[in-house]
């Protein structure tokens, strides 16, 4: 009897352990898979609207229009806040805490998108 | 005077046929019919009375003279080269050629902004050095949102607007006539249209507190004041209140820029009308994906693009809006 719960304790911290290893390591591993997006500006929008991305991803803008864009976080303070974009101009921004981030064109304010940190 | 609840757009963009390339032929037809001959506009007690262009020699020069006459012009966009006009130099040229060609001369000239594209100093620069050869020396500016990009707008209030207050605006007498400069660009919020904000509403309620209501006051802004299509952003959030300060005078009129095309509206005694740009045109409300530039053929450019002229004329409360066209 006294044999069999060390056993069972045993297997109970074995299993524990791996557990704790084991969501350690995803963890590790959702860090380690970053999944860059793109985002399009495209004929006053933002395409996709929304992009979800793990922690560590980095996202890039390019301005498709013939009109300049901005791409500025909606948050005060804001997270982010690129110069202004002309044709075919790029913005990219690293984002390593997990959370929503809205954003909007500061010069057509109507333009706006979502990055969701995972 | 009694204001008329009348809400009544002068200039229909109803157009029924957008072609694949999101460009309404046909409506363009129709606007270029209206814009080529242009239209004498007078606003008599309160309300605006449009006339052909083509008409104006027939007019009695009585409705077109008056003791003070100006030009406005928009939306230059300096540094833009794109397909929908790869030489907006040589348009502004063409509409300063055509101030200089208007029998009565403006006695200053409006632009109601976006003069550079991408706020850039040799943008403003080019603006300037084209602008002296206009007959009329003094212009008054308000920022469009193209002109603050960069600096919160410093360039633009160090060359266009000193003096001014906050982010630019004024107001200044003209034989009897009150001019009011506002800025609607600045500040502007996450899915929201034009703002004036706080401090320049309480700053216009000073500024008119004092006037005769028999005062006639144009009020010049680049986002228009008054909701044209809210989805594009083509309105400004706080417009009613400014509007609100404003509506004891027997004869206010309100000019705009932004939305590249002439569009006019009377509501009770107040008139409202943007103007064209000197650039590039831009689709009608709702009339394409979004609103921006319309490639346009070259031959069709000019005369999409354009001047307008406003001439006042004491006594009678009103305001004569002549739109022409760069052809």
């Amino acid at each position: 009897m006294r044999r069999s719960v060390s056993v069972a304790v045993l297997i109970t911290v074995v299993v524990l352990g791996f557990a704790v290893w084991g969501a350690r390591n995803s963890g590790v591993a959702a860090q380690g898979k970053a999944q860059n997006a793109e985002v399009k500006i495209d004929n006053f929008s933002f395409g996709p609207a929304m992009v979800t991305v793990p922690a560590g991803s980095t996202v890039t803008w390019t301005n498709h229009d013939d009109i300049p864009h901005t791409v500025v976080s909606a948050d005060d303070p804001k997270a982010f806040k690129s110069k202004v974009l002309d044709t075919d101009e790029k913005f990219s921004f690293t984002f390593t805490k997990a959370g929503s981030y809205s954003y909007f064109c500061s010069v057509h304010p109507k333009m706006t998108g979502k990055v969701v940190v995972q | 005077m009694a204001g008329k609840e009348k809400d009544e757009l002068l200039h229909d963009h109803n157009h029924d046929r957008i072609d694949e390339d999101g460009i309404d032929r046909r409506g363009f037809l129709k606007c270029m019919a209206w814009a080529g001959t242009g239209a004498f506009c007078v606003i008599r007690g309160g309300v605006l009375r449009s006339y052909s262009f083509s008409r104006l020699p027939a007019l009695d020069p009585k409705e077109m003279a008056g003791e003070l006459s100006f030009a406005q012009i928009s939306d230059s966009h300096m540094g833009f080269n794109k397909a929908a006009n790869p030489d907006v130099a040589g348009t502004l040229k063409a509409a300063v050629d055509k101030i200089n060609g208007l029998t009565v001369a403006p006695e200053f000239l409006l632009h109601t902004g976006d003069i550079s594209h991408l706020s850039k100093p040799e943008e403003f620069d080019a603006v300037q050095q084209i602008l002296k050869a206009a007959k009329p020396q003094d212009v008054f500016y308000v920022p469009g949102e193209h002109d603050v990009l960069n600096d919160d707008g410093k360039d633009f209030l160090d060359r266009f607007a000193k003096g001014s207050k906050g982010a630019g605006w004024y107001s200044f007498d003209k034989k009897g006539v009150h001019f009011i400069g506002l800025v609607n660009v600045m500040n502007l919020k996450a899915g929201g249209l034009g703002s004036l904000g706080h401090e320049q509403l309480e700053w216009l309620e000073d500024d008119v507190k004092l006037l005769k209501h028999s005062t006639p006051i144009v009020v010049f802004a680049h986002i228009p004041l008054w909701s044209v299509y809210p989805e594009w952003g083509w309105g400004t959030e706080d417009s009613a209140q400014a509007l609100s300060y404003l509506k004891k005078f027997g004869s206010l009129t309100v000019l705009n820029g932004h939305i590249h095309q002439t569009m006019q509206k009377v509501e009770g005694n107040v008139t409202f009308h943007t103007a064209a740009s000197t650039a590039f045109p831009q689709p009608a409300p709702g009339k394409a994906d979004s609103p921006g530039p319309m490639k346009v053929p070259a031959e069709q450019l000019k005369s999409l693009l354009g001047i307008t002229d406003v001439n006042f004329v004491r006594g009678q409360q009103a305001l004569g809006v002549v739109d022409s066209t760069l052809e």
